[in-house]
């Protein structure tokens, strides 16, 4: 019995040694992406992994040479994709959480067509409407930082309609009625009974299309004006994929300044997002 | 069909009546985004894959001939076995992987919960910023052979494998914890009792209670696997490239997504019907796995 709980002791203890070698292969490539951006540009392809020293130190020139690398502003970017981020995932969670009450407690036809077509939605790949939607969003004027979440609200309702219909189905009737009984309009209704009670879908919905919207590229790519408004993946694609001379240190020191936000967004709500992963993907 | 007579059919038509008359603000907004961001475009997209067309206003019926360049065209075909493979490939080894780190991570370890938010932080970062990283770090390898992950289809393939590999592991091991973690304890408790050891328990017990997670995982690296563009776009862009006899160009790094996109935004605007064509096959190819995905999940729990 004994001989088998240090077995049992010694497997845990290789485990774990196994983890945090795994550990460090995870989290190299962003140790890379730090060390790199202090390096003189021609040392990061030469010596892409010795540390930055003397002649390959570049100090802090990479990041001041990046914030006007590529004749674009890197700060303009940012603040696009801020922008998009922000108004896109707000738009969704308000008009597709109203959707998904009234689909699921008026249940008439239209909902359901409706409904349906948002799951359909679901396994549509974006290559099958790129073209085409890109023209619609040119003849209606959705190609700028401003309006293209009407296009992320169109095309993104279907994941987050689906996941809020499932939570509404199962919540009971009898709490909004009693609030009709009290006189509630359905507009309060909503908003001070339903709503608060959705605040867990909420908070996954929200952190699904953040992750979505923040890393997307082929949508305002082809969507947006492109010699006017950057996203920050937009940016660093042109900078890695434009003709003549890459500077590669600048590309990593943007690259870095571009995941720092979203690590630290990561390590604080670290909870939330695994959750509304984890929902996101069981019911998708 | 709604006329029901019980007292829950009266109560929630209380409810129901007072919403329908709200439907302007709560259904009409999401609605009309939805038909300008998905469903205009969509049966558009399925009319011209029909019809010969620079833009959208300058279209010409031509039938099926589309399809038929899709199918005729080398450089797609080449590119759908290509996916494929990588689909394939990529859906075994994240999915041993990431069940192996989640089992691992549900036997009370050390340390578990850090190790899990490192080997899910990958999938914060977008694609095309994964692709440049992983892309600096082969050439960084291969720059001391003097050549780089441009050269050679093969790294190209691996290359692709190894970072699709480091993004989705951590995924799909967050799907498995949540799995392994509503395993029955009592069961897991019977099985100790009744002598089985840890093999046995855990493919007479653990494994066939994580089979929904196991369908739902499969699928989804399946279905990632065939949809992957940022990463390649990012990574190798298609190359090399091999010029045929008859010079056409086979990018050989190009997948089903990168291939359709060539396509439309090359330099031949006169393929973007056949464009268009590839789009719909392609739409058809992953819906067919999503339907293949729900009747097997169907099947699962009927069985259970």
């Amino acid at each position: 019995m004994k001989g088998s709980f240090q077995k049992e002791k010694l497997g845990k203890n290789l485990t774990t040694v196994l983890f945090i070698l795994l550990s460090i292969f995870y989290v190299f490539p962003v140790l890379m992406v730090v060390i790199n951006s202090f390096k003189v540009n021609t040392f990061v392809k030469t010596d892409t992994f010795g540390w930055p020293t003397g002649e390959s130190f570049a100090e802090f020139n990479n990041f001041i040479t990046g914030m006007t690398f590529g004749g674009y502003p890197f700060a303009q970017s940012v603040v696009y994709s801020i922008v998009i981020t922000i108004l896109g995932t707000a738009l969704i969670l308000v008009f597709t959480s109203m959707a998904a009450w009234y689909i699921s407690r008026v249940d008439s036809l239209v909902c359901r067509i409706v409904y349906y077509g948002c799951v359909f939605s679901m396994v549509v790949p974006f290559q099958m409407v790129m073209f085409t939607l890109s023209k619609t969003a040119d003849t209606l004027k959705l190609n700028t930082p401003w309006t293209i979440p009407v296009i992320y609200l169109g095309f993104g309702a279907g994941l987050a309609v689906f996941m809020f219909v499932g939570f509404v189905k199962g919540i009971p009737l009898d709490i909004e009625e009693a609030a009709a009984i009290d006189g509630c309009n359905p507009f309060r209704t909503f908003f001070s009974v339903v709503l608060p009670m959705m605040k867990p879908t909420l908070i996954s919905v929200a952190i699904l299309e953040i992750m979505w919207i923040w890393n997307d590229y082929l949508l305002p790519y082809l969507v947006l004006d492109r010699t006017e408004y950057r996203t920050i993946p937009i940016h660093i694609q042109y900078l890695k994929g434009s003709y003549g001379t890459v500077d590669l240190g600048a590309t990593m020191a943007l690259i870095l300044l571009s995941i720092i936000p979203v690590i630290i967004f990561y390590l604080t709500c670290q909870k939330h997002i695994i959750k509304g992963v984890a929902a996101g993907a069981v019911k998708g | 069909m709604r006329i029901k007579h019980d007292s829950s059919a009266v109560n929630s038509d209380m409810i129901r009546r007072p919403i329908q008359r709200w439907a302007p603000l709560f259904l009409v907004p999401m609605v009309a985004a939805f038909l300008i961001g998905f469903v205009w475009p969509f049966f558009h997209g399925l009319f011209l894959s029909f019809c010969k067309f620079k833009t959208t206003s300058n279209w010409e019926w031509v039938g099926i001939s589309n399809y038929e360049k899709a199918l005729q065209d080398q450089s797609f075909m080449y590119s759908f076995g290509f996916t494929a493979v990588f689909a394939v490939v990529s859906l075994v080894l994240i999915n041993v992987f990431a069940f192996a780190v989640a089992y691992a991570l549900t036997q009370k370890i050390r340390g578990a919960n850090l190790f899990r938010t490192v080997f899910f932080m990958p999938n914060l970062i977008g694609g095309i910023v994964l692709g440049y990283i992983w892309s600096m770090i082969f050439d960084g390898f291969l720059g001391y052979y003097q050549t780089s992950i441009l050269m050679d289809k093969e790294w190209g393939f691996w290359g692709l494998i190894i970072l699709t590999c480091w993004q989705q592991i951590g995924y799909m091991m967050i799907i498995y914890i949540a799995g392994l973690q509503a395993v029955p304890e009592d069961m897991l408790e019977a099985a100790k009792i009744d002598g089985a050891n840890g093999w046995q328990t855990l493919f007479k017990v653990t494994i066939p209670n994580v089979m929904p997670s196991i369908t739902i995982c499969t699928f989804l690296s399946l279905t990632n696997g065939f949809k992957l563009f940022d990463q390649n776009l990012a990574l190798t862009g298609g190359y090399p490239f091999e010029i045929n006899p008859d010079a056409s160009v086979v990018r050989t790094t190009e997948m089903l997504a990168l291939n359709i996109y060539n396509t439309f935004y090359g330099q031949n605007t006169a393929s973007r019907g056949v464009a268009q064509a590839k789009a719909v096959l392609f739409f058809i190819l992953v819906a067919t796995l999503a339907i293949a995905q729900l009747t097997a999940t169907r099947k699962k729990e009927v069985q259970q």
